[in-house]
């Protein structure tokens, strides 16, 4: 599969979604989708009015805290229960379930704790993405082949260099899978809490654009945000191939 | 194995009841939340008391179950069709693991404007939410079928439809239940983040009344009826897909 190969399938792809776009426009009407043309140049207005920047920045803001928390409270919540075989029985069962739970419905008892503000949007948002994150981490400590932390101890290698010279390599390429899905899982938590208690932010434009029925706004955004997600993905995805033993 | 349950039900019941201390104590004020023992009672008393009730929960239920149907059946076909044209499938992949990170309902308000409010819109944003699970999972299963299965398949000269039926097929039985379970997990997302936004009928649009209501039992009665049957489901489906695992993982 060459380069040029995966560019020609990526431009067929877009040429498919484009056309599929169009037949589903002709079909619903422009009641309920806009165009394809017509939602990009209002998505490339976006990019370049003085009102959006203000409003990223906060969903960009709210997101970052919301990552840092979900990221380092997964890691640290997947080595205390990975590390420790009846800690990892007995807690992991119960991560997934609370990781399987439908969020939304927390979405009241959120605004009720935190009001509303940025420090609900980050709570919905880390509260999405820590789950993933610790399940990852303690499933990629259980999968570390015995034979690896035989070694260690032969070597005799203290906990700590255990950790960092033989689990920690061995987990690498799972957690950084962890950390991808809870990347976007802690986007999607803080842009439903944008949509239902904030007063800026991209959610926020989006939820006007719903309540003013404002087809193109609502796709040019979601174009917007789909795209971001996307490419972020990529990029991740990018980094968890080089991580991933050949 | 039932150590390890005890210290889960003793870990689970510890966390309860630190929360019913705290509202006991009025650390967090009645306003926040109100002890787990009273969403119990309040349950109890909407579903004796509340005429809406047996009603909105027949509307949930019956359009969860078809954007379930929809999106396993929809998602196993189409993983189908692109687990069997690998070019497609490596075009499409980053719109699938992207796909989750974007909140699918924001189509809602041009569903309904396509279908109407009513079961049908809320029914297509579920499959909506479930189908790339279902995608993804029925791809996975066929790659994980282990070749030597194959490869007897070959050697007892079956044909392509017995292949598929007689070894493909219970080979990629656990990870298909993998996707049945996220399907629904998602679907039930869908259809309650639906209700939510815009209905006239259903147990999330019931939650939302009681919030803006500020009727602090009804809300807590119902999350604690949503919740649990996730939780309920989920576990179900889990120990069904592990017991899968065991029977065709045995190493």
């Amino acid at each position: 599969m060459t380069a040029r190969a995966r560019l020609v399938d990526y431009l067929l792809l877009a040429g498919g979604l484009w056309l599929a776009w169009i037949v589903l426009f002709e079909w619903a009407g422009p009641e309920a989708l806009s165009p394809p043309g017509a939602t990009l140049r209002r998505a490339g207005e976006y990019l370049t009015s003085a009102q959006f920047w203000p409003h990223a920045a906060a969903t960009g803001l709210a997101f970052f805290c919301g990552c840092v928390i979900a990221l380092l409270g997964g890691l640290a919540l997947g080595f205390l229960l990975g590390a420790h075989r009846l800690a990892g029985q007995v807690g992991e069962p119960i991560l997934s379930s609370l990781y399987s739970i439908p969020k939304i419905t927390l979405y009241p008892v959120i605004l009720l704790v935190f009001g509303l503000g940025i420090s609900a949007k980050v709570a919905f948002g880390a509260l999405h993405g820590i789950f993933p994150v610790a399940l990852f981490t303690i499933g990629a400590l259980k999968n570390t082949s015995p034979v690896l932390i035989k070694t260690a101890q032969v070597l005799r290698l203290k906990p700590l260099a255990t950790a960092r010279t033989v689990l920690l390599p061995a987990a690498l390429p799972e957690i950084v899978t962890g950390l991808r899905i809870g990347f976007s899982a802690t986007l999607l938590g803080t842009l439903i809490g944008e949509l239902f208690a904030s007063d800026q932010g991209l959610g926020f434009m989006l939820i006007r654009a719903m309540e003013a029925h404002k087809v193109l706004d609502i796709m040019a955004l979601t174009l917007l945000l789909f795209a971001f997600a996307a490419l972020a993905n990529a990029l991740l995805l990018a980094v968890e191939r080089r991580v991933h033993p050949r | 194995m039932t150590r390890v349950r005890v210290i889960q039900l003793a870990v689970v019941c510890g966390a309860i009841l630190v929360l019913e201390l705290l509202c006991r104590l009025g650390i967090i004020d009645r306003f926040t939340m109100i002890p787990p023992s009273e969403m119990l009672t309040a349950l109890g008393h909407v579903v004796a008391t509340a005429s809406w009730f047996w009603g909105d929960v027949r509307y949930t239920l019956g359009n969860l179950v078809a954007a379930i149907a929809l999106s396993v059946v929809g998602g196993f076909l189409v993983g189908l069709a692109v687990h069997a044209v690998p070019r497609l499938r490596r075009a499409l992949d980053p719109i699938f693991t992207s796909y989750y990170s974007v909140p699918t309902f924001v189509l809602y308000p041009l569903l309904i404007v396509v279908f109407g409010i009513g079961p049908t819109s809320l029914i297509v944003l579920g499959a909506l939410f479930g189908i790339v699970a279902m995608i993804v999972a029925t791809v996975t299963a066929i790659d994980r079928v282990p070749p030597v299965l194959l490869k007897v398949a070959r050697v007892s000269r079956l044909g392509r439809l017995r292949t598929a039926l007689l070894m493909k097929l219970p080979a990629a039985s656990p990870h298909l239940v993998t996707g049945l379970r996220l399907a629904v997990a998602y679907s039930v997302i869908g259809i309650i983040a639906g209700e939510f936004i815009l209905s006239t009928e259903g147990i999330g649009r019931r939650v939302a009344l009681a919030y803006n209501n500020f009727d602090n039992q009804t809300m807590y009665a119902l999350l604690v009826l949503i919740l649990g049957f996730a939780i309920v489901v989920n576990a179900a489906l889990g120990s069904f897909e592990q017991a899968l695992h065991r029977r065709w993982y045995r190493s």
